[in-house]
C-alpha cells in the first residue's frame, strides 16, 4: 500500500542482486535468515563484499546473529526510530539535496513533521539510546548506496502503511531508490502475494496495478471482457469481515486460504464464518476452514500438479508446472472456477493457463513482453516487460534519476502510535508472533515432513520473567489475552526482551495462537496487528491449586 | 569491460578477461582440465589437486581452479608431470574412499588410467553411516574432503557454519562439532551441503532409502522445473519424480534466485504434496 501510494506500484524496487553490490543494508522487522533464507544468501553476499548489515527487530534471530548491529527496539516503535533518523539526517544536512529537490515533493512539510522527533524522544520509546540512533542515521545517510528490506514486522501492525511510508521517507531523503544497490524491498511472505496483486486480486486494481477508478482502464477491460466493469472498489478482507458481521455479506468463496487458523482473533473468526449462509472452500486439504464449509472443491497442488506462474519479491514472473498426477478428483483451480461459472449459467470456456496469461498480458503492459516460452527460457522475467524484445527490469523508478522528473515522489509525514494493546497490570506481557525457519504459516504444508526440530509449538520467554513467575524451563503454561486462552510449553530464551514473549502460529491444531492475537487492522491495508497483543501468563499448577 | 590478458595454453594463444582463472581459460581454449573440488558457485578450496596444470617457470604444479591467468603465462594441461599427478590423485582418493556414486572421480580415474588398487591395503577411511535425522544421511566413507559442503554451509551460501573439517591426516573428516549428531549441532537442514556433494557421501534420506532397497532407478525419474510454494523468494525447484512420488528436490546452478541453493522447506518440505489423504 505504501509503495503504491508513493510510486504507483506495490512492488520491490530492486533485484536480489542489488544486495551484492551495496554499501549498507537495513532490515527492519525482517528475519530473512529464517523467513526468506535464499534472499538472506544474497544479503550475506553483500556483507562479504563489504556492506554493513543493520537489523531492526525486537527479537534476536538467526538474522540478527549475522548483523553488524542489532537494533533491538521495543515492539511497534519503528516509526519513532525512523522519524528520529530522518530528524538527524535533516538537522545535520546529511540528506541528498540534489535528489530531494529534483525528484521529490513535500520535503518542507516532512522536515517540519520530524522536527520534534529528536533522538532523545525516540530513545524513550524505542529503548535504543540517542547516541545509537544518531550513529545509525549518520551511517545510513553517509553510505553511498543503501538497501532497505522489510517483512511482516513492519506490515503486521495497525499502522502498517505508516511504517512503510516512514521507510520510504528515509530512502527518499538519501536518494536510495531507483539506482544500483539502492532500493526499497518488501520481502513477500507467500509464494505469490506479489503475483496476486499483479493479476489484480486487489479490491481497487485491475491486472498490472491498473487503477479501477480510471474510466479509460475500465473501458479497456469492459471491451475485452464484454461486461461492464463496476466503478466501485470492492472490499478488502477486513471489509469483508465487517460486512459479514453486519449481515451485508452472506456467502464466501475461499481459495487456498485457511483464515480460521491464520487470521487474528480466531474465536471471533469462527463466529463470523458460522454466520455465513454459504461457505465454499477450495483447497488441497480439508483445512479447519474447509471443515466449516458447505461445499469443498478439492484442488491440485499449484506448484507440483498445475500450470501457471508465480511472481516473486523481485517482480520475477516464473512458470510453475505439473510434476505429478493429482490424486482422486482434485482439479486445477482454473478448471474449478470456469466450471463453477458454467454451472451458474455462464458460457466460460475451460482454458489452458497459457491462454489466460496471454489474454492478461494483452491488457496489462507490464507483462506484455512475457510469453510462456520466454519465461521458461530466461528463468522468468522481471516486470515491467513492455514488449517482446524487452529484457525485463532489474529496477523500478530509475526515472527519478533523470534530469527532469515529471512525476515527483512525495514525502508523506507519519506519526508514531503505539500498538493498540499495550501491557496493563491485568495483561502485563506483550505477545509478538512470527515464523520459525523449518515451518510455515498454519502448517498445512510444513507439518507433514519429518523435521528433526519438530516439537510442536512453544513460547519464548525471557529467563527473568520466567523466574519471577516461577515457571520452569519447558513448563506448560496458560497464555491469556482479552480474546482467548491457549496452553503452551514455555522455554527460556535470550531472544526476547523481558516483558515480551514470542510464539508462532505453525501448529494451530495443538496451540491456536491466533485465538490470542488482536484483529486491530490497518485502515488502508487491512492487515491485522499480529505482532502485538497484551497477554498474561498463568502457571497451570497455580490455577489448579486455586480451583481446589 | 576490464582489461584482457593473453597466455599460451598447450601452445595455443588464448586471450581472456583479467581475473579469469586458468581453469576457465583452459575451458575457453577447449582444453578442459578435470576437477573434483571446484564448483561453479563456490570459492575454490584448492583441496583435491585434480585440476593441476604446469606453468612454465613455476617450481610446483599449480591448481588451475584458483590461479589467475597472467599475461604471457605458458601453461601445459597434459604434460607428463600433470598426467602423473592426476593419476596419483585419483589412485590416492580411490584408496581411501568409496567412489561408486562419484562420477567425477571415476572419470578422473579413467582419463588418467589410474590403478584403483595401487594403494589399497594402506589406511582407509571406512566408517559407519550416520543416520541421525530423517532428512539426509552422511556416509563419510564416500567423502573425499573436497570442502564443498563446508563452503556451502559457510560463507559461500548458507552462512550457518555448522560443519568444518576436523582432525589431521587420515583422521581428517567433516564434523558438525565434537562428533555430534546433526540434531545437536547448528545444522538447519537446508541440504545445500547435499546439493554440492560430488560423491554421494551426503544424500537425501528418501534417495538413500530407495537405493538401499534397490529401487532407485534413474530411468524412471522425471525432472520438472517449477517454483517453490512456500515464501515469496521464488526459488526454482527441480522436482525429481519417480512413480508419481517426489523423491528429490534440487535447483539449477545457473538460476538467478537460487544459484542451486535452497532452504529446508523447499528442499525437504514436499511430503504434503503426496500425502494421499488430501481429497
Amino acid at each position: 500500500m505504501g509503495l503504491t501510494t508513493v510510486f504507483g506500484s506495490g512492488a520491490g524496487t530492486s533485484s536480489y542482486e542489488d544486495f551484492h553490490h551495496t554499501a549498507f543494508i537495513l532490515l527492519v522487522g525482517s528475519n530473512a535468515a529464517e523467513a526468506h533464507p535464499i534472499i538472506f544468501h544474497h544479503i550475506m553476499k553483500g556483507v562479504h563484499n563489504g556492506a554493513e548489515l543493520v537489523v531492526v527487530d525486537p527479537r534476536k534471530t538467526l538474522t540478527t546473529k549475522r548483523a553488524h548491529e542489532h537494533v533491538q527496539v521495543t515492539v511497534g516503535s519503528d516509526i519513532a526510530l525512523l522519524n528520529a533518523m530522518a530528524h538527524v539526517i535533516i538537522r545535520d544536512h546529511l540528506y541528498r539535496k540534489d535528489f530531494v529537490e529534483r525528484a521529490t515533493k513535500g520535503f518542507d512539510q516532512f522536515a517540519d513533521s520530524v522536527c520534534t522527533w529528536t533522538p532523545e524522544r525516540a530513545a524513550a520509546i524505542t529503548g535504543i539510546s540517542a547516541a545509537r540512533i544518531e550513529s545509525l542515521a549518520r551511517r545510513y545517510a553517509e553510505a553511498p548506496t543503501a538497501m532497505i528490506g522489510w517483512t511482516l514486522g513492519i506490515t503486521e501492525h495497525h499502522n502498517a502503511v505508516d511504517n512503510v511510508l516512514a521507510l520510504i521517507n528515509l530512502a527518499l531523503l538519501c536518494g536510495n531508490v531507483g539506482r544500483p544497490g539502492a532500493g526499497l524491498n518488501p520481502l513477500r511472505g507467500q509464494n505469490n502475494v506479489q503475483g496476486g496483486g499483479d493479476m489484480g486480486a486487489l479490491p481497487n486494481r485491475l491486472p498490472g496495478f491498473q487503477d479501477l477508478s480510471d474510466p479509460a482502464v475500465r473501458q479497456k477491460f469492459s471491451q475485452a471482457w464484454g461486461v461492464p466493469i463496476a466503478e466501485k472498489a470492492g472490499r478488502n478482507q477486513t471489509g469483508m469481515f465487517e460486512a459479514i458481521e453486519e449481515d451485508q455479506l452472506r456467502g464466501l468463496y475461499v481459495i487456498g486460504e485457511n483464515p480460521i487458523q491464520s487470521e487474528a482473533n480466531g474465536e471471533y473468526m469462527r463466529h463470523l464464518f458460522s454466520k455465513l449462509d454459504a461457505l465454499v472452500v477450495q483447497d488441497i486439504f480439508l483445512t479447519a476452514t474447509g471443515e466449516m464449509a458447505d461445499v469443498v472443491f478439492p484442488a491440485r497442488v499449484s506448484f507440483a500438479e498445475s500450470e501457471g506462474t508465480y511472481t516473486n519479491s523481485e517482480r520475477r514472473v516464473q512458470r510453475v508446472k505439473p510434476a505429478r498426477r493429482a490424486p482422486g478428483q482434485a482439479q486445477d483451480d482454473l478448471w474449478i472456477v470456469a466450471s463453477l461459472a458454467q454451472a451458474m449459467g455462464y458460457s466460460w470456456p475451460i482454458q489452458e493457463a497459457e491462454a489466460v496469461f496471454d489474454e492478461m498480458r494483452q491488457l496489462a503492459s507490464n507483462f506484455r513482453g512475457m510469453t510462456y516460452e520466454r519465461l521458461e527460457q530466461e528463468h522468468g522475467l522481471q516486470w515491467p516487460v513492455p514488449e517482446l524484445g524487452h529484457p525485463g527490469s532489474q529496477r523500478l523508478h530509475e526515472r527519478l534519476w533523470e534530469a527532469e522528473v515529471l512525476d515527483k515522489a512525495p514525502f508523506t509525514p507519519v506519526e508514531w502510535a503505539p500498538p493498540v494493546e499495550m501491557p496493563t497490570p491485568d495483561y502485563p506481557f506483550l505477545l509478538t508472533t512470527g515464523r520459525r525457519l523449518a515451518f510455515f504459516n498454519t502448517g498445512v504444508q510444513s507439518n507433514v515432513y519429518d523435521h528433526p526440530h519438530k516439537i510442536g509449538e512453544w513460547m519464548e520467554i525471557h529467563r527473568e520473567d520466567a523466574k519471577t513467575l516461577g515457571v520452569e524451563n519447558g513448563e506448560m503454561i496458560a497464555v491469556i489475552s482479552r480474546r482467548g486462552r491457549v496452553e503452551v510449553p514455555a522455554y527460556y530464551s535470550d531472544a526476547v526482551m523481558p516483558g515480551t514473549v514470542f510464539m508462532t502460529f505453525h501448529f494451530p491444531d495443538e496451540v491456536m495462537t491466533n485465538n490470542l492475537t488482536i484483529d486491530a487492522t490497518d485502515p488502508q491495508s487491512g492487515t491485522a496487528e499480529f505482532k502485538a497483543a497484551a497477554v498474561r501468563l498463568e502457571r497451570l499448577q497455580e490455577v489448579q491449586a486455586q480451583g481446589l | 569491460m576490464g582489461n584482457s590478458v593473453t597466455l599460451m595454453i598447450d601452445g595455443q594463444s588464448v586471450t581472456v578477461a583479467e581475473g579469469t582463472t586458468l581453469r576457465a581459460a583452459c575451458d575457453q581454449a577447449e582444453h578442459v582440465v578435470p576437477t573434483l573440488c571446484w564448483h561453479e558457485n563456490l570459492t575454490p578450496a584448492n583441496a583435491c589437486r585434480a585440476c593441476v596444470v604446469e606453468v612454465k617457470g613455476s617450481r610446483t604444479l599449480v591448481a588451475s581452479c584458483s590461479r589467475v591467468a597472467e599475461d604471457g603465462m605458458d601453461v601445459q594441461t597434459a604434460s607428463e608431470r600433470v598426467l602423473n599427478a592426476r593419476q596419483v590423485v585419483a589412485e590416492l582418493l580411490l584408496s581411501v574412499s568409496d567412489a561408486k556414486l562419484a562420477p567425477d572421480l571415476l572419470h578422473l580415474a579413467e582419463m588418467s588410467s589410474a590403478d584403483p588398487v595401487r594403494f589399497t591395503g594402506g589406511a582407509t577411511w571406512a566408517q559407519p553411516v550416520r543416520q541421525d535425522n530423517n532428512l539426509y544421511v552422511r556416509d563419510l566413507s564416500k567423502c573425499i574432503l573436497c570442502y564443498r559442503c563446508v563452503q556451502a554451509c559457510g560463507d559461500d551460501a548458507q552462512n550457518t557454519f555448522a560443519i568444518a573439517v576436523a582432525g589431521r591426516g587420515f583422521g581428517a573428516h567433516i564434523d558438525a562439532g565434537f562428533g555430534r549428531d546433526l540434531p545437536e549441532s547448528d545444522c538447519v537442514y537446508c541440504g545445500n551441503c547435499v546439493a554440492v556433494c560430488p560423491t554421494g557421501a551426503l544424500m537425501g534420506k528418501t534417495e538413500w532409502d530407495l537405493r538401499q532397497q534397490g529401487q532407485w532407478d534413474e530411468s524412471r525419474i522425471t525432472q520438472t522445473e517449477t517454483i517453490c510454494s512456500y515464501c515469496g523468494v521464488g526459488c526454482e525447484l527441480d522436482l525429481h519424480v519417480m512413480d508419481n512420488q517426489i523423491v528429490k528436490v534440487t535447483s539449477p546452478q545457473d538460476h538467478p534466485v537460487t544459484h542451486g541453493m535452497l532452504c529446508v522447506k523447499g528442499r525437504y518440505g514436499y511430503d504434503f504434496v503426496q500425502s494421499e489423504d488430501h481429497h
